[in-house]
């Protein structure tokens, strides 16, 4: 990456790869990876290899989450330089193999991109996940697919923070692109959903296509949601828990969460409040594999980034 | 009351021994919770009817937060299951029913509980729902008829797969009347503060007829809608790999108990195309798009729709019982 020109240079992002099954139950990302396995003349650009791959097969087979440990946390530094082994957790050893086909993580050799097909329960609609605020390349493409399914919408969450940031499956790659698109039950393929989705992608690589033809991308605004903080269930001095999404906060991800509005209604019917003291706005509320990480919702807040000009190098 | 009108009376035995049963699917989270909520709050709600048993089905399954650990537990429950042979190898699931059958049944035994309420939830958008095997269970049809009252504003049908006792294969079937109790849309795995609320005012307005029924109270006729199934479809699926290659149709999704006219669209295809509805008449829908059925080969059901009439009911006197078990007894000698 270099400046010119007020440009910001990006290498040609020639080699793009689309995983699906990530979380084996996930199932727009599992059907469209599956398809794009078989033919992959829809995704496939003439400036661009783009190569579609399940991530985790045995989830998949099972249609589960995942087998030994969540995949989509595995990508850590420990696990990726670990000796390899058989008593190594299956997502360990799918890592490590992802790492070696895609990457390796961080290097000149690592593929240019790579988008994650993602559910979730809740009611976030269709949202693009940024790991970087400074990934202007990501941020152009992300400002160019909102422009590109308006009227219908889709939110940009930007999760950078420290503590809450993760070692995906996508941070393999220079641009790691997250999609979530929901609500949709687990183990269930809903046809919005996967249309939705698909159609997402298919702006996405038209961008990159665009890109490496040679065009400029004038410098623009992009509005994002900044994921501060998670916020678990009430629960009890047994980790049990104790309350659940109130009805007023069910489903109202992206609404504006003010301070005193309700958050959680006991199973004997009592409202617990926000004690926060400004305005936050909610998503991933009442995620079902969230349970176990303790996260009822995580909390943002609504910024607007300026992506610089870009062109390709 | 005149003699003819004690005629069409049904008097029916009292109901003794009520089970309610969460977590028979370990991720089916509204009856999990409830039922534990409901063993904490024992002492306080239930002090002045009869006991209730309140049971968590399958609790290495909850542990899990997954449907089942070996095999779907509410397939457990018919007569060859639950006196097959034993084996320490057996399934969890398969030795766990007959945990049960002890605890509840025998199945077709004098000794088995009155009534049995089973919780579940579905991904299927079918509002609250009883599924039972019969269609002249009075005391099922009653209560349902009762809730229909008591919560006007909640959707609610009840379904009846016909059949035979024999054959009969869930947890419901254990006690002399039983239903499962599902409500839906949820997704395994997440409790909603809305299903949660509709499932315990049901199950406490239930608890709350048993108690009227019990007291003696004569519960007027009426006619109650009641949905059988015909028959179920499955996926259209590829050949070889047995891979689905269509989903349900936009038009059909979420819109279980719409009727489906022959030549509407049941699915859709990867790449578009619109696969109809070639029956031969107009049915109901209903667990269109569950989670759990895409192993068995269910997209959804099927049924047809009928007005059954229900009978005045009350509880047998004591003199009446007694008349009833000694009848029942020469009968079995």
């Amino acid at each position: 990456m270099s400046s010119y020109n007020n440009n910001t240079c990006y290498d040609e992002a020639r080699r793009v790869a689309i995983f699906g099954g990530t979380h084996g139950n996930e199932m727009s990302g599992v059907t469209l990876v599956n398809l794009w396995v078989k033919n992959g003349t829809e995704i496939q650009r003439k400036s661009v290899e783009t190569k579609a791959f399940i991530t985790n097969p045995k989830a998949v087979e099972k249609c589960t989450r995942y087998v030994d440990t969540d995949l989509n946390r595995a990508f850590t530094p420990e696990n990726l330089s670990a000796p390899e082994g058989h008593d190594l957790p299956y997502e360990v050893r799918r890592a490590q193999e992802i790492n070696r086909i895609f990457g390796p993580k961080g290097s000149p050799d690592a593929y240019d991109v790579i988008f994650d097909l993602h559910n979730t329960t809740s009611n976030m609609g269709c949202t693009l996940i940024l790991e970087s605020s400074k990934d202007h390349f990501n941020l152009q493409m992300m400002n160019y697919i909102k422009k590109a399914i308006a009227p219908a919408s889709c939110l940009v969450l930007l999760n950078e923070h420290p503590l809450l940031k993760y070692s995906t499956s996508r941070s393999v790659a220079k641009h790691p692109v997250g999609l979530e698109v929901g609500p949709q039950p687990q183990g269930v393929l809903r046809s919005n959903i996967f249309e939705a989705m698909r159609v997402i992608l298919k702006h996405a690589l038209d961008f990159i296509q665009l890109f490496n033809e040679g065009m400029e991308f004038p410098p623009c605004m992009v509005e994002v949601f900044r994921a501060l903080e998670r916020v678990d269930y009430p629960r009890d001095a047994n980790g049990n828990i104790i309350a659940m999404v109130h009805p007023n906060l069910q489903d109202g991800d992206w609404e504006p969460l003010n301070p005193g509005d309700p958050l959680f209604q006991t199973f004997d019917g009592k409202t617990i409040h926000y004690q926060g003291s400004s305005t936050v706005y909610p998503t991933f509320i009442n995620e079902a594999a969230y349970y176990e990480k303790q996260q009822a919702f995580v909390t943002t807040r609504r910024e607007t980034l300026v992506a610089s000009a870009i062109r390709k190098a | 009351m005149s003699q003819m009108e004690e005629d069409k009376v049904a008097c029916l035995p009292r109901l003794s021994r009520v089970a309610v049963c969460g977590g028979t699917h370990g991720n089916e989270l509204s009856g999990v919770y409830l039922v534990r909520e409901l063993l904490k709050a024992k002492k306080k709600v239930m002090e002045e009817k009869e006991p209730v048993l309140m049971v968590l089905s399958n609790p290495r399954a909850m542990q899990q937060c997954s449907r089942y650990i070996d095999t779907d537990l509410n397939r457990c429950f018919t007569q060859a299951t639950l006196n097959g042979p034993t084996s320490d190898l057996a399934p969890y699931e398969i030795i766990r029913s007959r945990q049960l059958n002890v605890m509840l049944g025998p199945k077709g035994s004098p000794e088995a509980v009155d009534l049995i309420c089973d919780l579940h939830n579905t991904t299927a958008n079918m509002g609250l729902c009883f599924i039972t095997y019969s269609d002249s269970d009075w005391i099922c049809l009653h209560i349902f008829r009762h809730l229909q009252r008591q919560m006007p504003d909640v959707p609610m049908r009840y379904i009846n797969f016909d059949i035979s006792h024999k054959e009969s294969y869930s947890l419901d079937s254990v006690g002399k009347h039983g239903f499962a109790m599902e409500i839906g849309p949820q997704p395994h795995g997440v409790v909603r503060s809305n299903i949660y609320r509709v499932m315990k005012d049901a199950v406490l307005h239930m608890l709350d007829w048993v108690h009227f029924f019990n007291s003696g109270t004569i519960f007027e006729g009426g006619f109650v809608d009641v949905f059988t199934v015909v028959r179920h479809i499955d996926y259209p699926r590829e050949r070889e790999t047995r891979n689905i290659i269509a989903a349900i149709h936009p038009q059909l999704q979420d819109r279980d108990f719409c009727l489906l006219h022959p030549g509407d669209a049941l699915f859709q295809t990867f790449s578009g195309e619109t696969l109809s509805y070639n029956g031969n008449e107009p049915l109901y829908p209903f667990f269109v798009n569950e989670c759990a059925y895409y192993e068995k080969g269910i997209a959804l059901y099927l049924a047809r729709k009928r007005h059954v009439m229900i009978p005045v009911i009350r509880v047998q006197t004591e003199k009446e019982q007694q008349i009833n078990k000694e009848g029942f007894e020469s009968e079995e000698e």
